[in-house]
C-alpha cells in the first residue's frame, strides 16, 4: 500500500487529503510517481485537471522528488502546488 | 581567508513549528547567550502584511508534518556546509495569523559578520522555494491561495 497524500489547493480542488493506493505487483515493471499520476489522473475531472498539472510537486517519503522514482511497498507519496512558506 | 587553527564553533539548531503566536524578541533571547565565541548575530523576522490596496484579514498556514521539519534540517545542513556558523534558530508559524503576526524568524550567529548575513539570507530564500508550507489569505473580496512567485526561485538559484 502506498500512502497518497494532498495538499492545499490540490487538497481543495480533489476533496481528499489522503487515499491509500495499493502496488499491484503484476508485473516486473517498476511503478514510479509518473504511473501513480496517471493512475490518479485517470479517476476523471478534478483528478485528470490536477495530475496533468506540470506545475505539481511531488515528495517520496518527505523528500522532493521527481516523476522518474520508483515507487515500493509503505511508501509515502505528497503531491501539492509550488510552495508559498516564509 | 581562513583561520590557521580552526576550532568549531558551539553549534547549536532550533528548529521550531508554532501553531500559536510567538514573540521573535524571546526567539532572538534565545539565540543571544553571551559565551563570547561569535562576534556576530544576524536575525531577520517576516510577518503578515495588510495593505490598503491588498487588504487581508487574516491567513491561513497549512504544512507538511514531518517534511516541514525535515525540509529545513536540511537547508540548515547546506548553510553549515557552506559558511562557518554557530547557532541557527528557524522558528515558522503555522495554522491562522493576522496582520502584523510574525510569520517566520531566522537567527544566524557567526565568528564574523559576513557568514552571518550570508546564512541568513540564503536559508531565508531556500525556505520560500523548498520548504512545504502554503499560505492563504481571507480577503474582503474572498479565501485566495498565495501563488508561488518565480523571483523567489531565481532568489535560490544566485547562491
Amino acid at each position: 500500500m502506498i500512502k497518497v497524500l494532498f495538499f492545499a489547493q490540490l487538497r481543495e480542488k480533489l476533496d481528499c487529503s489522503q487515499l491509500d493506493v495499493p502496488l499491484t505487483a503484476a508485473s516486473n515493471a517498476p511503478f514510479t510517481v509518473a504511473d501513480l499520476k496517471a493512475q490518479l489522473a485517470s479517476k476523471g475531472d478534478a483528478w485528470q485537471s490536477v495530475f496533468t498539472d506540470p506545475q505539481v510537486l511531488s515528495a517520496l517519503n518527505q523528500i522532493m522528488c521527481n516523476n522518474d522514482v520508483v515507487l515500493t511497498n509503505s511508501d509515502e507519496v505528497a503531491f501539492f502546488p509550488p510552495v508559498t512558506g516564509g | 581567508m581562513s583561520d590557521i587553527n580552526f576550532h568549531p564553533i558551539t553549534q547549536n539548531t532550533i528548529v521550531k513549528i508554532l501553531d500559536t503566536a510567538f514573540d521573535p524578541a524571546a526567539s532572538l533571547g534565545e539565540l543571544s547567550t553571551a559565551d563570547g565565541e561569535y562576534g556576530a548575530l544576524v536575525t531577520f523576522t517576516g510577518m503578515v502584511r495588510d495593505l490598503a490596496e491588498n487588504p487581508v484579514n487574516a491567513m491561513f498556514l497549512e504544512h507538511y508534518p514531518g517534511m516541514t521539519e525535515q525540509s529545513l534540517q536540511a537547508i540548515i545542513d547546506t548553510a553549515r556546509e557552506r559558511w562557518a556558523l554557530g547557532q541557527i534558530t528557524v522558528t515558522h508559524r503555522v495554522g491562522m495569523l493576522y496582520p502584523g503576526d510574525p510569520i517566520v524568524f531566522i537567527g544566524v550567529s557567526s565568528r564574523h559578520r559576513r557568514e552571518a548575513f550570508d546564512a541568513c539570507q540564503f536559508i531565508m530564500d531556500y525556505l520560500k522555494m523548498d520548504a512545504p508550507f502554503w499560505k492563504k489569505e481571507f480577503t474582503p473580496k474572498g479565501e485566495y491561495w498565495v501563488e508561488a512567485k518565480i523571483s523567489d526561485c531565481d532568489a535560490a538559484k544566485r547562491w
